[in-house]
């Protein structure tokens, strides 16, 4: 193993093979993973105002904050450099609806550090995105925070269509789709709510851009591309979780998405809507809560695409991306024991 | 260009040079030998001999540094600097090629062992048991290791002994379908190997894709094949036999002249080494004499190397002799030597998706440090080759490498045991 600098200068080292190593480190994959956050970042100021910065930057100090204080009262050593509690406190507060209270990120923070991350001992050790586990923890415990503290983009509206509503482009479809389904709605809502699932198919761009309401960084579809893309071009994430995980969503939303029967949903306003790509880009490729395994990443997207479509066709919440990768994390090592590969050599195994 | 090394004034020939049982020592302290002789007897099957490299006294036969660490037993010899041989190497030698016995015989004789560096007795791959037949012969061309350059340079400068050493192979093994695979980014190699056996029906060329580690054995033969060495089994198992270029030059310069194996090119290289260069070396030359022969180096060396990056053995000595099995020696500077200190892993999964033998190596890894050697097994411990790629990828700097060396070393010795 590595030894001490040598007393005396002709002095060699010596130690097990390989003796070169890779410059790639785990401070050095955070970084870039901030860097692919920031354009949705500055988006985010763009669209929502100066308040986003400051809810993003609470969400950091509180979990650099957290980690710190966790690892010197467990007597470890302190790894807030690594910049893995950056990550996760930017992450949290680009799931939260931007007009939240300023205590709201820091709670949320401090509990994914403490309990979702430390508590399990630290980064590589949780079973669960932190990030998420602080979104489903302060979902269940401020619910109307949660779900009411929206705010209109700069330039446009709530839902990314004209109709006056106070309701993001996934709530506006949801609301429309159970008056489509209640056999008591009269005419008039019936017309209406055809008008505004006719409006949401026609506001793709809107979508795309991020002209619309939503959680803090989930908006700019453009923008969280631009940064997935960049890590996948680094090889810091690789396309199986993100492809299939957005595939099996278009699939199972365009087939089952529609209110006139098979294969008439808007596949494409489910891919750009509410937190998919925020999520399946950035979230259900966490390194240490996802599958190692080929196979293993392929069915954990798929598995994540399913329960995403379930929740948003048939569940009580608009939007599923938070629990179905939180769902699939507790799946993951089991699915990594199921797909282990085939060992080259192990075809012709001996039996002894 | 490969640079002939001026002959060595001493000379230190371990007697352990192979994979089996070191040779027992023929000569005595006093004795003059001459260059070829041999000087160390196998010892069984699994086993070759040693030859004295340059004429000269036997001054001491004693435990001496060795690369492979430790002491170990060696031949010294002073050199007469006359460079006088047992017998001049040439045709009254010559070996009748239609006689595979007497072949694989003098190959033996010769001590040869594979070059690529795992110097495992040749005569031993040749030699396959009675039932198994080898269908493909592969010719190692594809360097085993970042920097190393010698079976390079050897292919194209000695294309013509190596292409002679290939068609012996596969008269010995009754073969007749030899494939040369040499990685693609070495078309002057290519290109000789091509013009060279473009007359030959039973060789063929074959450019590899450039990747480490490409010119180890079971990723050759899958590479070329797509034929799956078996867990715990040999190439032969599957009808194939591997080859280095080295080796094949060795087999002709021993059957067609009688020459032992008693000088190798070695590649002396390392990111500090101001003029990197390929010598063909006598068995026995100290390294220290090798790194003497180049402009020197740019900054003192933190490591000193015997073999490649990857898998090269760090030396505590630049006292310590060339062995049949020294590819190359590398020098690391000091701020690259030192190993970091590992952390967490965060289960990217980068070490799984490039394990070339498809291991987990993250899982393995976990197990061994937990002292689950018998899950370890399971999961294919022993399959590892050591080849280093996960230590090099790990951004967490475990050294999971040195993990399953362990394990593998633990769960052989329970077996040893029973």
């Amino acid at each position: 193993m590595a030894q001490e600098a040598p007393a005396e200068e002709k002095l060699l080292h010596v130690s097990v093979s390989p003796h070169l190593r890779d410059t790639v480190s785990v401070p050095k994959i955070m970084r870039s993973v901030i860097l692919a956050l920031t354009p949705a970042l500055i988006w985010a100021v763009y669209i929502f105002g100066l308040r986003a910065l400051w809810l993003v930057l609470v969400g950091m100090m509180s979990a650099v904050l957290t980690e710190a204080i966790c690892q010197k009262i467990m007597g470890r050593p302190i790894t807030v450099s690594d910049g893995s509690a950056v990550v996760t406190g930017m992450l949290l507060v680009y799931c939260l609806p931007p007009g939240v209270p300023f205590w709201m990120p820091m709670v949320g923070s401090a509990f994914a550090i403490a309990i979702g991350k430390q508590a399990f001992g630290g980064l590589g050790h949780n079973p669960l995105n932190p990030a998420l586990l602080g979104r489903a923890f302060l979902l269940a415990s401020w619910p109307l925070h949660m779900t009411t503290d929206w705010r209109a983009p700069a330039m446009g509206t709530m839902s990314g269509i004209d109709a006056v509503t106070n309701a993001t482009p996934l709530a506006v479809l949801k609301e429309a789709h159970k008056v489509l389904a209640d056999p008591v709605s009269t005419t008039e809502q019936v017309v209406q709510a055809r008008e505004a699932v006719a409006q949401l198919s026609s506001s793709y761009g809107n979508l795309f851009f991020g002209n619309v309401g939503g959680s803090l960084g989930e908006t700019s579809a453009l923008l969280l591309l631009v940064g997935g893309l960049y890590l996948m071009f680094k090889r810091y994430i690789g396309w199986k979780i993100p492809l299939t995980f957005l595939g099996i969503v278009m699939i199972l939303t365009s087939a089952f998405g529609g209110a006139d029967g098979l294969f008439t949903g808007d596949a494409l306003f489910h891919l750009l809507s509410g937190g998919l790509i925020l999520g399946a880009f950035f979230m259900a490729t966490d390194m240490v809560t996802t599958p190692v395994t080929f196979r293993g990443r392929l069915i954990f997207g798929a598995g994540c695409g399913v329960i995403t479509s379930v929740i948003r066709l048939v569940g009580g919440y608009p939007e599923g991306v938070c629990y179905s990768i939180l769902l699939m994390n507790a799946f993951t090592p089991l699915i990594d024991r199921w797909t282990r590969p085939k060992r080259l050599g192990e075809k012709g195994l001996r039996q002894e | 260009m490969i640079q002939d090394m001026p002959l060595p004034q001493r000379v230190v020939i371990p007697l352990h040079q192979h994979t089996g049982a070191p040779a027992q020592p023929i000569v005595a302290v006093g004795d003059e030998v001459k260059a070829g002789q041999k000087i160390g007897e196998a010892q069984g099957y699994v086993s070759v001999p040693v030859h004295a490299s340059i004429s000269g006294k036997v001054t001491a036969i004693e435990p001496h540094l060795h690369p492979l660490g430790g002491q170990l037993p060696a031949v010294i010899i002073e050199g007469d600097g006359r460079d006088t041989w047992l017998e001049q190497p040439g045709e009254a030698r010559q070996t009748s090629q239609s006689d595979s016995k007497a072949m694989v015989e003098a190959i033996r004789e010769a001590g040869i062992v594979g070059l690529g560096g795992a110097a495992f007795p040749t005569h031993v791959k040749l030699s396959p048991p009675e039932g198994k037949s080898i269908d493909t012969f592969i010719l190692n061309g594809a360097e085993c290791e970042p920097y190393l350059t010698a079976d390079h340079r050897l292919m194209v400068e000695n294309t013509e002994e190596i292409v002679a050493g290939a068609k012996i192979i596969l008269n010995i093994l009754n073969c007749h379908r030899g494939i040369i695979g040499i990685e693609a980014n070495k078309p002057d190699a290519l290109a000789a190997m091509r013009e060279r056996t473009r007359q030959e029906k039973e060789l063929e060329v074959v450019a590899l894709q450039v990747k480490y580690p490409q010119g180890a054995e079971k990723q050759l033969i899958w590479a070329i094949t797509k034929r799956e060495v078996p867990s715990g089994g040999l190439p032969m198992d599957i009808g194939c036999v591997v080859q280095n270029v080295g080796t094949a030059k060795a087999i002709f310069d021993a059957v067609v002249s009688g020459k032992p194996l008693v000088e190798r090119v070695v590649s002396v290289t390392g990111p500090i080494v101001k003029e990197p260069k390929n010598l063909r070396v006598r068995i026995g030359t100290l390294f220290e004499e090798l790194i003497q022969q180049t402009a020197g180096t740019v900054e003192n060396p933190g490591k000193l190397i015997m073999g490649g990056p990857m898998m090269g053995l760090a030396q505590v000595s630049s006292q310590v002799p060339v062995i049949k099995g020294t590819s190359g020696v590398l020098l690391i500077p000091t701020d690259q030597a030192v190993i970091p200190e590992p952390q967490t892993c965060i289960s990217c999964a980068r070490c799984v998706d490039t394990c070339p033998m498809k291991l987990v190596p993250t899982e393995l890894g976990k197990l061994v440090q937990h002292s689950l050697f018998k899950e370890a097994e399971k999961l294919g411990v022993l399959d590892c080759m050591e080849c280093g790629t996960c230590s090099y990828i790990c951004p967490s700097k475990i050294n999971l490498v040195h993990l399953f060396k362990f394990a593998k070393a633990k769960i052989l010795s329970e077996k040893r045991k029973k």
